[in-house]
């Protein structure tokens, strides 16, 4: 298990990347007015000649960025998780219908952007562009793992939608254990075989206290970073219904749809073992603290804990 | 090095338009769907773009430094498959292909399936922000291609089109020039009633376009607006043309059935008879 140092957030370590990237005349980014949240703003600052300013105008960004990629280019596009699902059909039929390899970037997601409020929280992006065959879907945890899958991005050969997050977290991973990641592919980073919880983003933390909080219980998690979705690391999850007999879903999206739809769709065509889904529960959010929605809403660590109580006695 | 267009004089893009339209409606009418419409009011234009102006090669489709035509209005297909054709793009079978299965000319011009198709289209608003991303990614290329969009007058009510139609302008996109397809009318009925346009010209000319309005079926002046709108270099170039729906064939003139409808055998006759 790596060692957690002091706090990064995601969006950080997507604007790391992109920042890494000016060297590489084929890429490209594209906004829309809010790069400075995003994080898109560090590339801007060092390359203005390759960085377009699109106004707040989602849809037609979506589209620019296509055209683009067929002359070529690599476009990265990011606005908030929110306002790119404006430009959803046109992500649909422009992007993922033709194939268009657009990295599209949605910032400021789930209940733990906080104070702003339910307008702001998407909790339903994971869901809605699982759908679309051909595209990629990712939502990492800490700075350090986004910047290596963002890196990772730039020679992907499918249309992608990752996730970032506002507020900073507890960084599980180090740049060497980065170093480990790939797309598709689940990261392990502890191991039990009493109850498997896989999670993403901003629930990794939630997810490794839990399964210290067990531990002293004599329950040993197994914990994966499920930072991609889509497509999704069947054989690891398979393998962890075969060894661990129960899963625990954890992600700061609505359950319906996303990571937990995700692996129960997977784990019941495969090998059926019960699950228990942490997110929101069918429900928008509201304003607080990123801490307070947490617990507003169950998705904390011990919420963790005891949906896998109840998992584990449903084996 | 591919020369623009064909070289064809004036008379022989007239005659070209004519075949085009004779194919617009044997596709429709071979398989019973799509839209005629649309296609005859364009087919003129498509002519003179590929006839007179685009640096294509039909033996290399997908040349990196080769014009973009963007077909907006994607269920305006016919017209496109007919000029495609034309060109030597795709063959007269794959023209009988219109709306089948495993067709190469799939119900809304498609990049993946057809050769020659720059965009897949479809779902109306989205062309002209594709046709600004390659015409930028041009001048990222420092290469003289350039990128022509047609939008239809019914799609100017989505409101990409006017996202895009400011972007282009704050970019000073000087390679794209687009081609409005006023033909008045849309899938339920006239524009008019559906959602009124007013003036086009004078929109995109107070977004900072420089604008022309034609007759989009006069041969002449559908080229010299070509020709016009390639000297316009520092803003983007907006052609409106005023077209006829179903031009060509008499009882699909000005006739909104015709937007997406097929005739009947007896129909048929009747238009192939006024297109010989």
């Amino acid at each position: 298990m790596s060692a957690a140092s002091t706090g990064g957030a995601s969006r950080d370590g997507y604007g790391a990347a992109l920042l890494e990237m000016i060297g590489d005349d084929n890429v490209v980014v594209l906004e829309a007015d809010l790069g400075k949240s995003t994080k898109s703003c560090l590339f801007r600052n060092e390359k203005p000649s390759h960085t377009f300013s699109l106004g707040i105008a989602e849809q037609n960004m979506m589209l620019v960025a296509a055209g683009m990629a067929t002359s070529g280019y690599v476009p990265f596009a990011s606005t908030f998780a929110i306002f790119t699902e404006r430009g959803f059909e046109q992500v649909r039929n422009g992007i993922a219908r033709p194939n268009i390899v657009v990295h599209i970037c949605g910032s400021h997601g789930g209940i733990h952007t906080g104070t702003d409020g339910s307008s702001a929280q998407s909790i339903e992006d994971l869901a809605i562009y699982r759908t679309l065959p051909n595209m990629t879907v990712i939502h990492p945890s800490d700075d350090i793992s986004t910047k290596a899958l963002t890196l990772s991005l730039r020679h992907h050969k499918y249309p992608s939608y990752m996730r970032t997050a506002r507020n900073k977290v507890r960084r599980t991973y180090s740049e060497e254990s980065a170093k480990q990641l790939e797309i598709g592919k689940g990261h392990v980073h502890r191991t039990g075989s009493d109850i498997a919880i896989i999670a993403c983003g901003v629930m990794l933390n939630e997810a490794i206290d839990a399964a210290q909080i067990l531990s002293k219980e004599g329950i040993e998690a197994t914990v994966v970073d499920m930072h991609t979705i889509k497509p999704l690391d069947n054989n690891l999850i398979n393998k962890m219904a075969i060894e661990c007999g129960a899963i625990v879903t954890a992600e700061d999206h609505s359950i319906i749809g996303g990571l937990g739809g995700a692996v129960a769709e997977c784990v019941v065509s495969m090998n059926p073992v019960p699950i228990e889904r942490i997110g929101v529960q069918d429900r928008f959010g509201e304003s607080g603290g990123s801490d307070e929605l947490l617990q507003l809403l169950g998705m904390k660590a011990v919420d963790i804990v005891t949906a896998a109580r109840r998992a584990i006695e449903r084996k | 090095m591919v020369d623009r267009g064909m070289g064809l004089a004036i008379d022989d893009l007239e005659e070209m338009a004519k075949r085009c339209r004779r194919n617009i409606v044997r596709m429709v009418h071979g398989v019973g769907a799509g839209h005629p419409g649309g296609s005859l009011s364009a087919i003129d234009m498509l002519t003179a773009l590929y006839g007179h102006q685009l640096r294509v090669d039909p033996n290399n489709p997908k040349w990196d430094d080769r014009d973009r035509f963007i077909m907006s209005k994607g269920h305006a297909s016919p017209g496109v498959y007919s000029i495609l054709h034309e060109r030597g793009f795709i063959s007269e079978e794959d023209l009988g292909s219109y709306r089948t299965l495993g067709g190469t000319c799939q119900g809304h011009v498609d990049m993946k399936w057809c050769p020659g198709v720059d965009f897949s289209a479809g779902s109306l608003g989205m062309g002209l922000s594709f046709g600004i991303g390659c015409a930028i990614a041009a001048t990222l290329d420092d290469s003289n291609r350039t990128a022509w969009v047609m939008l239809g007058d019914g799609e100017l009510q989505e409101g990409q089109v006017w996202e895009a139609v400011m972007a282009a302008v704050h970019h000073e996109i000087g390679n794209l020039k687009v081609i409005v397809d006023r033909n008045r009318i849309q899938n339920d009925d006239f524009c008019d009633v559906q959602m009124r346009i007013f003036d086009v010209s004078e929109k995109f000319a107070s977004f900072g376009w420089a604008v022309m309005e034609i007759n989009g079926h006069d041969m002449q002046e559908i080229v010299d607006a070509i020709d016009w709108a390639n000297q316009v270099k520092d803003s983007p170039a907006c052609i409106v043309m005023h077209t006829i729906k179903g031009k060509g064939v008499s009882f699909m003139e000005n006739n909104p059935k015709f937007h997406g409808a097929a005739p009947s055998d007896e129909e048929f006759e009747l238009a192939m008879e006024e297109l010989s």
